[in-house]
């Protein structure tokens, strides 16, 4: 059973904005992107859960050309605040490299 | 179109970084000129940084660095006889943050013995006004946020406008040398001459935003210039490094950065969609985007504003005590619940208003989330103590309080009190005030001028000065 990080050549994530976080997920090539783009672990509630969004605010886009699948949602708090651990939300794909990805049926 | 007729038909913008202050470099901005741009444009600020800047109205750059860039620039600009763009001055683009820069521009005018002509466009808004639009429908929220209140516009110190191209071309027209822009679209600032001279929106806009930060859509982004060439067609991006590459990868790739959507980019007055862009290398350093298409929407212009919150002061310690590292948790929790209680009886009355919190580097304080059963214990942790309060006399009386039992505390009640390693003297630091972020809104102007105040600055009319 793969992590993500071994189907993945770079993962990262950025704020989108104050209000934002965006990650993308650079596949290591076409065929792992389509073997594992539609996978349940990366999917919009696991996603969604994982960062405390709301999934009908989450926007998933797959970028064919590039064999990336970019993920978008709104921060638990706005960049900046009281509690704010990572201003850039730089660190922030970390805990999604370890995912177990389902093995290709 | 043959490569002749596409060079004739191109307008040509020399991004030499992707922010002003950050590093531009002489050679590459010489061997840019060598390829006759149309205008030197770059942005100066973001709120990539978090909202000090616009709250505090300081740059992130220092003034030495931006310096050194802007006289570069304007030595360049003066050679080639071009105008110089520069958007979103001193970092936020408030009022007090374009007039550092135009400070700095002044002084090196002085140094470099020129006298350009300036515009300066002003984008920082009057809260009353913003609250009058607001009150009027005209201010949209975007998601997450909900409508906007009176109460969320008082409780900025300042608010900014995202200023598009047009101000910027209506300088330029009118003869500026140079123009120094508040708040604006990085996109805005680049696509400007280009929109001016006839290239085709979307390719002007598409062009704007990949070279938004220089070098970033470059196989090596620690050279910080590139050349955009629009054209009535597309456009060509090519590194100002003559070792570095474009690649369509590289290229368009940079869609993805810092973006929500990797297709559409709202912007003033449209909407850049390059869902049908197509990525080509004209050479091993050349790249060609063609498809890339501009949707017309009725004017709108994002606002930005930032405002106080409470103050901070944060004391560290390094932990290399194994006892303490085979179970970081428990002892944390223990000791917040000491340090708490510390605050409690010793402020009765202020210890509501009071927040402690514990952030263990080299454990889990950059997620805070829990981590799995049996990680294997950390060699050592800093442990940052940050005490929020409503001032920063109280915030550090909180620290000063809580010093005791934060350098001294046992790993089990009756132990011998342990020293924890304090890097500094004293121990706790004032870090100032929290600033927040309280606008993600849109305003329905009648046109691109709505929000914007310019002024010339006539370096031959001492009097202006």
């Amino acid at each position: 059973m793969p992590r993500l990080n071994d189907v993945c050549r770079y993962v990262r994530s950025k704020n989108a904005g104050p209000f934002w976080m965006t990650i993308d997920l650079f596949f290591d090539g076409p065929e792992s992107y389509s073997l594992y783009k539609d996978d349940p672990a990366i999917g919009p509630a696991a996603v969604a859960a994982l960062y405390g969004a709301n999934v009908t605010d989450l926007r998933r886009y797959c970028v064919d050309d590039l064999s990336v699948v970019k993920i978008s949602f709104p921060r638990r708090q706005p960049q900046g605040g009281v509690l704010e651990r990572d201003m850039h939300s730089g660190q922030q794909y970390v805990q999604l490299l370890d995912l177990d990805l389902s093995p290709p049926a | 179109m043959d490569t002749a007729d596409r060079a004739t038909l191109q307008s040509r913008v020399l991004v030499p970084a992707g922010a002003l202050g950050s590093g531009v470099r002489a050679d590459e901005v010489e061997a840019g000129l060598a390829m006759s741009p149309h205008a030197i444009a770059l942005d100066a600020g973001s709120t990539d940084s978090g909202p000090a800047y616009l709250a505090t109205g300081r740059s992130k750059y220092s003034r030495q660095a931006v310096k050194r860039d802007l006289s570069v620039l304007m030595a360049a600009r003066a050679k080639a006889g071009i105008p110089l763009l520069v958007g979103s001055c001193g970092t936020s683009g408030c009022d007090a943050a374009v007039d550092w820069t135009l400070d700095i521009v002044l002084e090196i005018a002085g140094e470099q013995r020129s006298t350009p002509r300036i515009a300066v466009l002003y984008s920082e808004q009057d809260k009353a006004a913003i609250a009058t639009m607001a009150r009027a429908g005209r201010v949209r929220p975007l998601a997450p946020m909900g409508p906007i209140e009176d109460t969320t516009i008082e409780a900025c110190i300042r608010i900014v406008g995202l200023l598009g191209p047009e101000p910027y071309i209506a300088a330029v027209r009118d003869g500026a040398d140079i123009v120094l822009g508040g708040r604006t679209t990085d996109t805005a600032v680049l696509a400007a001459v280009p929109l001016m001279r006839g290239a085709a929106a979307g390719a002007a806009w598409h062009g704007a935003k990949i070279a938004e930060c220089g070098g970033l859509c470059t196989l090596h982004p620690t050279s910080p210039g590139v050349m955009m060439a629009i054209d009535t067609d597309g456009f060509d991006m090519v590194p100002l490094d003559p070792a570095n590459r474009c690649t369509p990868r590289t290229v368009s790739a940079h869609m993805l950065y810092e973006n929500s959507d990797p297709f559409r980019l709202v912007e003033p007055g449209g909407v850049l969609d390059v869902t049908e862009a197509r990525y080509v290398a004209l050479d091993d350093r050349r790249v060609r985007v063609t498809g890339s298409r501009w949707e017309a929407t009725p004017y709108t212009m994002k606002l930005e504003g930032a405002g106080g919150g409470p103050f901070q002061t944060i004391m560290l310690v390094g932990i290399e005590d194994p006892a303490v590292l085979a179970d970081v948790d428990g002892f944390l929790t223990r000791m917040l619940g000491a340090l708490q209680g510390r605050v409690r009886r010793t402020l009765p009355r202020e210890a509501a208003t009071i927040d402690i919190s514990l952030r263990p580097y080299g454990w889990n304080a950059v997620s805070g989330l829990p981590l799995a059963e049996h990680t294997a214990a950390p060699r050592e942790i800093g442990l940052l103590f940050v005490a929020t309060a409503p001032s920063q006399a109280l915030a550090t009386e909180a620290a000063k309080i809580c010093n005791p039992t934060f350098f001294h505390f046992p790993v089990k009640e009756g132990n011998e009190l342990p020293s924890y390693a304090f890097p500094f003297s004293p121990a706790e630091i004032e870090r100032g005030q929290v600033f927040e972020f309280h606008l993600n809104h849109v305003v329905a102007t009648d046109g691109p001028f709505d929000l914007v105040r310019t002024r010339w600055v006539e370096l031959d009319n001492l009097a202006e000065i």
